[in-house]
């Protein structure tokens, strides 16, 4: 009976002392919690400043070249680098070549998205298989690596008659390029839960399946994400790369459209195509970046600070 | 036999010893341990923990105390002798609170439940309980970053509850925090032991936090650890945090600092 009473006095002392050790976590950890609308706008802000400034330095940069720096520098005429304004203009006001570039970069994205796409399954199926046994790590490893460092100019006669030089082709280059981090950042988030976490799953008997799926797979989420994130970039650059060597049928990518104006000397057009490019890239990591803040931003602290 | 009895022993031992003094809940016996590189951690050591006590295990570092729990549990397996206990009813609590970081309180303290196949709606209510009990109603939806030591320590021990343990291993589970938590965290396990009578089997460094929740402390020796004194704790629960500064602790904590040191030699 007295016992009952004082375990209630218990609790409620206990219930102060979580208020006041909650008041004493740190105030940045629950800012994603707290709807503070104006701080964290205001937080936004001079977040953006120093990008933007770094911006307008290049855009400044750019148009000086263009006026007077490739005649003082490399002695060039300045219309090989078109002025920004001329750039813009020429390729994204005049209807059919706006057409022309966008449907190349439609292409490009297509190959990078869906290469993208198989590289995430092959990627994450083989670094769940590596994670299974260290021998398994141990044997395929090199092969790995070995991939990285084949250069494309030397398999390009086997792509083309493996996969006939055109879309495929580059989607197989595409992949080729953009797998290595997907698998090394996979491989090690798996191995990333500590030895105590794995205790817990042992104490329980849990089988290999429940530990990949409750554990293991889990807390990789943020290793995951930055492989992704790095091999979403790489997944552009390998479709642009593609089509440098598989030109085969009439679906154009960026690199081939760029190619094109460049071979008509229509430069304004060229630099269009990378600025698309260029684009392209950056939307591709900044949406991932987006995706891994809100699936781990909750819980790991290296998601919030990348997005 | 190494065995001392302490000369504070009375007969004023928690009651719920008595109708439970049958089978121990947890008893090893003639336990031996050598790791693959040699070092030699336990050595036959045997010794019952029974429903309703509460022992605590002191001894130097790196004698082999956390290793008892692996054995008990099962993480380990003794290289000679032989350990009883019913591993379904345990109840485990790390010296870190291992909590999954991306799972709230909530969900981390449903985790055990959910391994041992238990259904959606009874792990939910067995984990409120469970969270109730070590006062941290209110964090269900925090993540462990938003927590302090104290309280993931809490969330801790309020994973092992959700399975009702029968068996309680504590691997010196408040030593990372302050003293003043650690304290609170002291009373916590007492209400919790009161309440469910469990046997419990704690390890830790400090003789104050031994004497101060246990029924029973046993004395190790220096590796390869084996048990060189068994003492009787004769306060009667619930503790009250003066019991601290009671004459009596005093004595008891003073016989114990000093079999530590006879263990050291």
């Amino acid at each position: 009976m007295s016992d009952e009473v004082r375990l209630h006095e218990d609790v409620a002392d206990v219930r102060n002392t979580a208020t006041a050790e909650s008041a004493a976590v740190d105030f940045a950890d629950l800012d994603a919690f707290a709807p503070v609308v104006d701080s964290s706008r205001h937080f936004e802000w001079s977040r953006v400043i120093g990008p933007l400034a770094v911006f307008v330095l290049f855009v400044v940069f750019w148009q000086y070249m263009h006026q007077s720096g490739m005649r003082k520098f490399f002695d060039k005429p300045g219309f090989l680098l078109p002025s920004p304004v001329t750039v813009i203009h020429d390729s994204f006001v005049s209807a059919p070549d706006r057409s022309t570039l966008l449907n190349g970069l439609g292409w490009t994205t297509l190959v990078a998205l869906t290469g993208l796409g198989i590289t995430i399954v092959i990627g994450i199926s083989l670094a769940v298989m590596m994670a299974q046994a260290k021998w398994v790590e141990r044997s395929t490893y090199p092969y790995l690596v070995a991939l990285q460092a084949i250069p494309i100019l030397s398999i390009v006669p086997i792509i083309n008659s493996v996969f006939g030089g055109g879309l495929n082709s580059r989607l197989f280059v595409c992949i080729m390029i953009s797998i290595f981090p997907i698998v090394t950042n996979t491989l090690f988030g798996l191995t990333s839960a500590d030895v105590g976490q794995h205790d817990l799953f042992t104490l329980r008997g849990a089988s290999r399946w429940t530990r990949l799926v409750k554990l293991q797979l889990p807390s990789a989420m943020p290793a995951i994400f930055t492989g992704f994130r790095i091999s979403a970039g790489l997944s552009v650059i390998g479709a642009v790369v593609g089509e440098q060597f598989f030109r085969k049928g009439s679906k154009p990518g960026i690199g081939i459209v760029m190619e094109q104006y460049r071979q008509r000397i229509q430069f304004p057009q060229t630099y269009g195509g990378l600025v698309l490019a260029a684009a392209l890239g950056i939307s591709m990591f900044l949406v991932f970046g987006w995706i891994s803040k809100r699936v781990v931003g909750h819980w790991h602290e290296s998601a919030r600070k990348a997005g | 036999m190494n065995r001392t009895t302490a000369t504070l022993l009375t007969d004023t031992m928690f009651t719920g010893m008595t109708d439970s003094a049958a089978a121990p809940a947890l008893s090893f016996s003639g336990v031996s341990m050598v790791f693959p590189d040699g070092t030699h951690a336990l050595s036959e050591t045997s010794f019952d923990v029974r429903a309703g006590e509460f022992v605590t295990v002191v001894g130097p570092s790196g004698c082999g105390k956390s290793t008892l729990l692996r054995i008990a549990s099962g993480l380990n397996k003794a290289t000679t002798g032989t350990v009883t206990v019913d591993k379904s009813h345990l109840g485990y609590v790390f010296q870190d609170p291992t909590l999954l970081q991306w799972r709230n309180v909530q969900r981390n303290v449903e985790l055990m439940a959910e391994l041992e196949g238990i259904g959606k709606a009874e792990r939910r209510a067995r984990a409120s309980e469970a969270i109730a009990l070590v006062g941290l109603k209110g964090f269900e939806t925090k993540y462990p970053k938003q927590l302090s030591g104290g309280m993931k320590m809490r969330a801790s021990l309020a994973r092992s509850l959700v399975l009702d343990p029968k068996v309680f291993l504590f691997d010196e589970p408040f030593g990372a925090v302050d003293e003043i938590t650690r304290e609170r965290l002291n009373d916590e396990v007492i209400s919790l032991f009161q309440r469910r009578r469990f046997a419990g089997l704690f390890i830790t460094h400090s003789i104050s936090e031994a004497v101060f929740l246990s029924t029973r402390i046993i004395v190790m020796s220096a590796r390869p650890g084996r048990v060189v004194g068994d003492f009787a704790v004769p306060f009667e629960y619930p503790r009250s945090p003066e019991l601290r500064f009671d004459p009596a602790f005093a004595a008891l904590s003073g016989e114990i600092s000093h079999a530590l040191r006879g263990a050291h030699a």
